[in-house]
C-alpha cells in the first residue's frame, strides 16, 4: 500500500518535473533570443549597403561590409583615434586600479595600524557613492589643472576604486594566508618586495577579473570623458557614438552608421566569450557593481 | 618588547600602502566633493554672454530647484524608469535563479546560459542604445519585420509616444543588468544549506512550497542589496536614454532623467543649479548606501 503511494506520487511528481523543465527550456531559449538578436541585426545590417538597408529588412548578410568600413574610416569620424584613445585610458586605467586596489587591499588585510578600521570603514561607506554627484567639482579641478584634453584625469582617479578594492580584500581573506608573508619576512624580503614578487603573484586570478571589469567600464565610459575631452582628436569611442546620433542622422549612410557600431560593440563581445568563465564567476564572487 | 617595536617597523607600511588611495582620493574625490557644495550656495551662470555670479545666495539655489517644479518631473521621469526595469528584471531572476538551482530540475547549460545573459552587461551602453535607435527608428528594421509579418500596416513611432520610449530605455536597462541580477541571486541560492531542501523534500512539498517558504526568505539580505544598488545604478541612469534621445528626454521631456538634467546644467555652466542638484543626490545615494551598509556591513557574507 505505502509503495503504491509512493510510486503514484513519484509518478506525479516526474510528470511535473518534465513539464517544468519544458517550460524552463522555453523560457530560457526566449530569453537568450533576446539577448542575442540585436547583436545579429547589427552584424547583418553591418554588412549591408545604405540602398539595401532602406528597402527593409533582411535577414541574410550582404557583401558590403568591407566597403562600408573603409567609407567610415574615410568620413569625418576620427575613428582609429577614438579607438586609440579609448584603449589609452582604459588600459592605463584598468592596470592602475588592479595595482593600487591590491596593495590598498593589502594594507588592510596585512597590517595592524591605529586608524585601519576608520579607514576601511570609510572606504565601505563611500563604495556607493556615483562619480557624477562630484561632476561638477571634478571638471572644475580639472579646468584649474590644465588637464582638460588630457587623459590624465580619466585615469589617474582609477588608482581610488573602492569596489575593486573591496573584491580584492574579500579575495585575501579567502587566498591570502598571513603566515606566507610572516614566512618571506624572516627570508629576509622587503615589504614591498613581498608585495610585488609574492603577495601579487597570488592574487593573479583577482587581478584578472578585476582588469576586465575596469577595462570594460572605462571603455564603456560616456559621462566623464565627454565633459573632459573636447579635442577632436582626444575623443573616446563613446563620444563618437554621441557625435553620430546628433548629427543629422538620415543623411548618413546607414551602412556606416551599423559599422561603427559594430566596432564599438564586437571587440569587447570578442574579449568576453574568450574569457566568460573567469568574468562570470567573479560576477559572483565579490559583485558590489551595482 | 622586542616583537612589539617589529610589528611596529611592519605596520607603518600599511600606512604607506594606503597613500596612493588616499591621495587620490582626497585629490580626485574629496575636494570635487567640497567644491561642490561650496557651488551649491552660489549663485554662477550665463546669462547670454553675461556670466552672472558668483554671488553668495545661501539657499536660494535649493529653493529655486524644488520650487521650479523641473526636478520633480525628471524624478518622477527616473522612478518610473527604474521600476519599469526592475520589476521585470527581479521576476525573471528570482525564476531564473530558482530553475537552475533547484536539483530536481537538473538544467542543463547552466554556463552557456549564464554567459549569454551576462553579454548584454558588457556593451557599450552608448554604442547599444545608438542601435536601438537605429533598430526602432520609423523606417528602421522593426518596423520592417513588423510590416513584413503583418503585424501593423505602417510604421510604428517607437519614439514619439511616452510609452514606447520608457519601454524601450527600460528594456534595455533591463537587458542590461538582469544577467548580473540573476547571477548574484543564483549564488545566494546557491550558498542556502541543501540539507534544509532535502528535508523539504522528504515532508512533501513542492516546488513552489520550497521556493516560497524556504528560499525566499533566506535571500532576503541579498534581495534588499540588490534591489537598492539596482536603485542606486538607477538614479544613475544616464548613457541609454541621453543617446535614445540625443540629450533632449523627448517625447515632451518624459524620458529627462535626474543625471541627464545635472549634465544640462555642467553643460551650460549653470554651477550653482548643478551644485545643488548634486548635493541632493548625494545624500539621497548616501541615505540608500548606508540603508545596504547597515544590511550587509557587519555581518561577513558575501556582497
Amino acid at each position: 500500500m505505502i509503495g503504491m503511494e509512493n510510486k503514484n506520487q513519484e509518478m506525479a511528481k516526474g510528470l511535473s518535473i518534465h513539464a517544468r523543465r519544458a517550460i524552463a527550456y522555453v523560457v530560457l531559449v526566449i530569453v537568450t533570443f533576446f539577448c542575442l538578436f540585436w547583436f545579429y541585426v547589427l552584424f547583418i545590417n553591418a554588412t549591408r549597403s545604405n540602398g539595401e538597408l532602406q528597402s527593409g529588412f533582411s535577414a541574410i548578410p550582404s557583401t558590403n561590409l568591407i566597403k562600408n568600413w573603409t567609407n567610415l574610416v574615410n568620413g569625418t569620424l576620427p575613428i582609429w583615434s577614438g579607438l586609440l584613445n579609448s584603449l589609452i585610458i582604459a588600459t592605463a586605467s584598468a592596470a592602475l586600479c588592479v595595482y593600487f586596489s591590491t596593495m590598498t587591499a593589502y594594507a588592510i588585510h596585512a597590517y595592524e595600524f591605529k586608524a585601519k578600521r576608520v579607514i576601511y570603514t570609510f572606504i565601505l561607506m563611500i563604495m556607493m557613492i556615483p562619480t557624477q554627484v562630484t561632476a561638477l567639482g571634478f571638471v572644475q579641478l580639472v579646468s584649474k589643472m590644465k588637464l582638460e584634453n588630457s587623459f590624465i584625469p580619466l585615469i589617474v582617479p582609477s588608482i581610488a576604486v573602492p569596489v575593486t578594492f573591496f573584491y580584492m580584500k574579500q579575495y585575501m581573506e579567502s587566498s591570502l594566508p598571513l603566515s606566507l608573508i610572516e614566512a618571506a619576512r624572516i627570508d629576509g624580503s622587503g615589504e614591498f618586495r613581498t608585495f610585488n614578487t609574492i603577495v601579487l603573484p597570488l592574487m593573479k586570478p583577482a587581478i584578472a577579473v578585476q582588469a576586465i571589469f575596469t577595462f570594460v567600464s572605462s571603455w564603456n565610459n560616456y559621462f566623464t570623458p565627454a565633459l573632459i575631452l573636447h579635442d577632436d582628436k582626444k575623443k573616446t569611442l563613446p563620444i563618437l557614438i554621441a557625435q553620430l546620433r546628433s548629427a543629422d542622422w538620415l543623411k548618413f549612410d546607414m551602412g556606416q552608421v551599423y559599422v561603427m557600431i559594430a566596432f564599438s560593440i564586437f571587440p569587447v563581445i570578442v574579449v568576453y566569450l574568450i574569457l566568460s568563465k573567469h568574468i562570470v564567476q567573479g560576477v559572483a564572487l565579490g559583485s558590489v557593481k551595482g | 618588547m622586542k616583537n612589539n617595536s617589529k610589528a611596529v617597523r611592519y605596520n607603518k607600511w600599511g600606512y604607506i600602502f594606503l597613500m596612493p588611495f588616499i591621495i587620490v582620493y582626497v585629490v580626485f574625490q574629496l575636494i570635487p566633493m567640497a567644491t561642490t557644495i561650496y557651488n551649491s550656495f552660489f549663485e554662477n551662470y550665463m546669462s547670454g554672454l553675461n556670466q552672472i555670479g558668483p554671488n553668495f545666495v545661501g539657499f536660494d539655489n535649493y529653493v529655486k530647484l524644488f520650487s521650479s517644479g523641473d526636478i520633480w518631473i525628471y524624478a518622477k521621469n527616473t522612478m518610473i524608469l527604474w521600476i519599469m526595469c526592475f520589476i521585470p528584471q527581479i521576476f525573471l531572476s528570482l525564476l531564473l535563479g530558482a530553475w537552475f538551482s533547484d536539483v530536481r530540475l537538473k538544467l542543463k547549460g547552466a554556463r552557456f546560459f549564464k554567459t549569454v545573459m551576462y553579454l548584454p552587461n558588457l556593451i557599450m551602453a552608448s554604442a547599444f542604445s545608438m542601435l536601438f535607435f537605429t533598430l526602432f527608428s520609423d523606417g528602421g528594421p522593426i518596423n520592417s519585420i513588423l510590416m513584413q509579418i503583418g503585424i501593423i500596416d505602417t510604421p510604428y513611432k517607437f519614439l514619439s509616444n511616452v510609452g514606447s520610449t520608457r519601454g524601450l530605455i527600460a528594456f534595455m536597462n533591463c537587458l542590461m543588468w538582469f544577467g548580473n541580477t540573476t547571477i548574484l541571486l543564483m549564488a545566494g541560492m546557491m550558498g542556502i544549506d541543501t540539507s534544509l531542501f532535502e528535508a523539504a523534500e522528504v515532508d512533501g512539498a513542492t516546488s513552489t512550497q520550497v521556493f516560497f517558504r524556504i528560499t525566499l526568505p533566506l535571500l532576503r539580505p541579498i534581495l534588499v542589496y540588490v534591489m537598492i544598488t539596482s536603485l542606486i545604478g538607477g538614479l544613475q541612469l544616464f548613457d541609454v536614454p541621453q543617446i535614445l534621445t540625443n540629450g533632449t528626454g523627448d517625447p515632451m521631456r518624459s524620458t529627462m532623467t535626474l543625471i541627464m538634467f545635472l549634465n544640462k546644467h555642467l553643460y551650460s555652466k549653470n554651477y550653482g543649479m548643478a551644485g545643488a542638484l548634486s548635493v541632493v543626490l548625494f545624500i539621497i545615494t548616501a541615505i540608500l548606501s548606508l540603508i545596504i551598509f547597515k544590511v550587509t556591513g557587519n555581518d561577513k557574507r558575501k556582497g
